[in-house]
């Protein structure tokens, strides 16, 4: 994964609330077997509707999203963070997300901030007319005025986007440990391993 | 002893492989259910890296979004395509890499495929005090065994199969207890209806919700699976259950559930998980059941939620200018009018089925409101059976023929209509009455207007065809 920094230029400046990955991409583009392409459904119903945020020349090609609470919430589909991804977004600002679509996103080098309503609020104004910048050193949404908003980041998370860390790599470098685990729940908790699946005569 | 501790913290701590120093832990993952819509671009991952299953004895695949309900072969027992390129695509994309790399499949034509988390409880493959995922968010479902189940994407699903682990950072907890005996007609689902009302769609984000209190103690298990199931509508990731005599009645027998000796000592394992006296949540609210009438949505979130006895809400009646707003574009998406009462609003389909609401219990509840009486004009009327087994129990018991005597279609088993990616739509401006879980813009098909109920009260709609009062039909106690 491509390591990321700082996500500055246009936002889209929506603030919606409760957009649910249905939302960002519909059920009928998950008949794919590659992450690629996704960013021609994303929003498919929204951009249906004249003057919507999505096709509106300000904005194309922003690489932040201003939404509302709850962005994200639904369907676990990683659909909806590749959706995102292909059509350039690189940070997602709201004042609440689903806990299954920041995972999502995050892995997939999307970061996602979290701001106070006001501070959303006021963001979506600035982003009519102008930039904004999201920057993982300092951790803190800007914009060209004096604006200067800190956002919280799961330190974990903030390493893997900053550094482009591969999480199954990382993991399977801790293969003894997992193999030390396994071993003793096999002595203590056998039964936890059930039967394997048979299929009925 | 040591403090005391919740449900979730018990099966938490029991799988913590190591902690990092950043506080993120690295978790095992017991149970691993794998479909076809969220698992092609994760095993595309492995093949690109060189990787294998860490633990194909752990995971169990079956194909349930994208299947048509039609028959799946013809007279001489041969399959039938799939029209669809892009399902037959993904379809045959499930059946490969599961041979590849070991993985146990059950096929689409096998007499126990269905949705992976009615198959999941179905198979006893879900046992408590376990930790169990899947690429869907209804993995929450798994729960009502005492489960900790949670929905993944597609990352996380490759980051399962290859190291049978996930990064996590542990959740709060929210008890959700709910006292007091059902009234009549009213089911599971409009208890979990009447809770989201209460909470909100992301009332539980961050949380691990359990459900505790008399109510749920009472419950059946295929109860607790609806309950559990609808978990993430309410923004929590997974809902908990504590197991009990009920669960081990359930889970006794069950093929992959343990046998013998190893039976008695997970069932003796198991009695330790319930939460201890004196342990405490990050949050709690108490719902009286007894005031729980049958409910059902009127707009496009799960949580616009009103009971059958009240009326299509004014927009200008909520005090949040945002909420206003939503309501008044989920009105004009829903094609309501405020004040109109909600049980004289006529629905042209109603689906019942689904992970939510597509097990025996479901089917019998839509069976004895159908019984003796037929669909409404103009209403089409499907029932899906949430796997190939509840379909076979259906049928041994007569329920199809009710179905089919009174008008309703008797499809194969798979999610159908509850998230349209199969050839199963509500065409666009119509209305069904749906035992599904999300009443979202487009999720059964563009422009499809959903209103979701329980099994008893879709019956009950499609006879009418109109969103009705499953009291009236004068029945008692339908749970």
């Amino acid at each position: 994964m491509k390591p990321v920094t700082q996500v500055s230029g246009r936002a889209y400046p929506w603030g919606a609330k409760n957009i649910d990955t249905d939302v960002i991409i519909p059920a009928h583009w998950l008949k794919t077997v590659t992450r690629d392409g996704l960013g021609k459904g994303a929003f498919e119903t929204v951009r249906a509707e004249p003057g919507n945020i999505f096709d509106d020349p300000r904005y194309a090609g922003a690489p932040v999203l201003i939404a509302g609470d709850n962005f994200g919430c639904g369907s676990s589909r990683e659909h909806a963070a590749w959706a995102l991804a292909d059509m350039g977004i690189a940070a997602v600002i709201a004042p609440s997300f689903s806990d299954i679509f920041s995972g999502n996103a995050f892995k997939n080098g999307i970061v996602t901030v979290v701001l106070p309503q006001d501070a959303v609020d006021r963001l979506v104004e600035v982003a009519k007319t102008d930039s904004v910048s999201v920057d993982l050193e300092t951790m803190t949404v800007t914009t060209p005025f004096q604006d200067r908003f800190a956002f919280e980041l799961d330190p974990f998370r903030r390493q893997c986007l900053m550094e482009g860390l591969d999480e199954v790599g990382l993991t399977l470098a801790r293969d003894a440990a997992i193999s030390g685990y396994e071993a003793g729940v096999a002595q203590a908790r056998p039964f936890m391993a059930g039967e394997r699946f048979h299929a009925a005569a | 002893m040591s403090n005391p501790q919740t449900l979730y913290e018990k099966i938490w701590n029991a799988h913590v492989v190591e902690k990092r120093d950043d506080g993120t832990c690295l978790v095992y993952i017991d149970r691993h259910l794998v479909h076809e819509v969220t698992s092609p671009q994760a095993f595309a991952g492995l093949r690109a890296n060189g990787r294998v299953v860490r633990r194909p004895d752990l995971t169990l695949a079956v194909p349930d979004h994208n299947l048509p309900t039609t028959p799946r072969v013809d007279a001489a027992g041969h399959r039938l395509p799939i029209a669809d390129a892009d399902s037959a695509q993904q379809l045959d994309t499930l059946e490969r890499n599961t041979r590849d790399f070991g993985v146990d499949y059950i096929d689409a034509v096998a007499p126990e495929q269905g949705i992976v988390h009615v198959v999941g409880p179905e198979q006893g493959f879900t046992l408590p005090g376990t930790t169990l995922v899947c690429g869907d968010s209804h993995t929450s479902a798994h729960g009502a065994l005492g489960a900790l189940a949670f929905g993944i994407g597609t990352s996380e699903v490759e980051h399962v199969l290859a190291t049978q682990t996930l990064l996590l950072s542990p959740s709060k907890t929210f008890e959700v207890r709910i006292e007091g005996k059902l009234g009549a007609g009213v089911t599971p689902k409009d208890v979990i209806l009447h809770v989201i009302g209460q909470i909100g769609t992301a009332g539980g984000t961050g949380h691990v919700i359990e459900y505790t209190g008399s109510t749920i103690r009472e419950m059946s298990i295929e109860g607790r699976l609806t309950i559990a199931n609808m978990s993430i509508e309410g923004g929590a990731r997974a809902g908990l259950i504590a197991p009990d005599e009920t669960t081990f009645a359930y889970l006794k027998g069950r093929p992959m559930a343990p046998k013998g000796d190893a039976w008695d000592a997970a069932v003796a394992y198991w009695r330790t998980l319930p939460t201890d006296a004196g342990a405490t949540y990050d949050r709690s609210i108490l719902i009286d059941a007894t005031t729980i009438a049958p409910s059902l949505t009127w707009g496009t979130s799960p949580e616009d939620v009103v009971p059958i006895t009240g009326v299509v809400p004014d927009p200008a009646s909520f005090a949040d200018p945002s909420k206003r707003v939503a309501a008044q574009k989920s009105l004009d998406y829903m094609g309501l009018t405020p004040g109109t009462p909600i049980a004289e609003v006529p629905v042209q389909h109603v689906f019942i089925g689904s992970c939510t609401n597509g097990r025996i219990e479901d089917l019998r509840a839509a069976a004895v409101i159908a019984g003796g009486r037929h669909v409404a004009d103009g209403v089409r009327a499907l029932v899906v059976p949430g796997s190939g087994l509840v379909k076979r129990q259906a049928e041994a018991e007569g329920l199809d023929r009710i179905f089919l005597d009174a008008g309703f279609e008797w499809r194969e088993p798979g999610c159908s209509m509850c998230l349209a990616m199969n050839p199963d739509k509500v065409p666009p401006g119509e209305r069904c009455a749906s035992t599904s879980n999300r009443n979202f813009v487009g999720r059964q098909g563009p422009g499809a207007r959903t209103h979701l109920v329980s099994p008893a009260m879709a019956a009950a709609a499609a006879i009418n065809g109109r969103l009705s009062d499953v009291r009236e039909f004068g029945l008692g106690d339908t749970a």
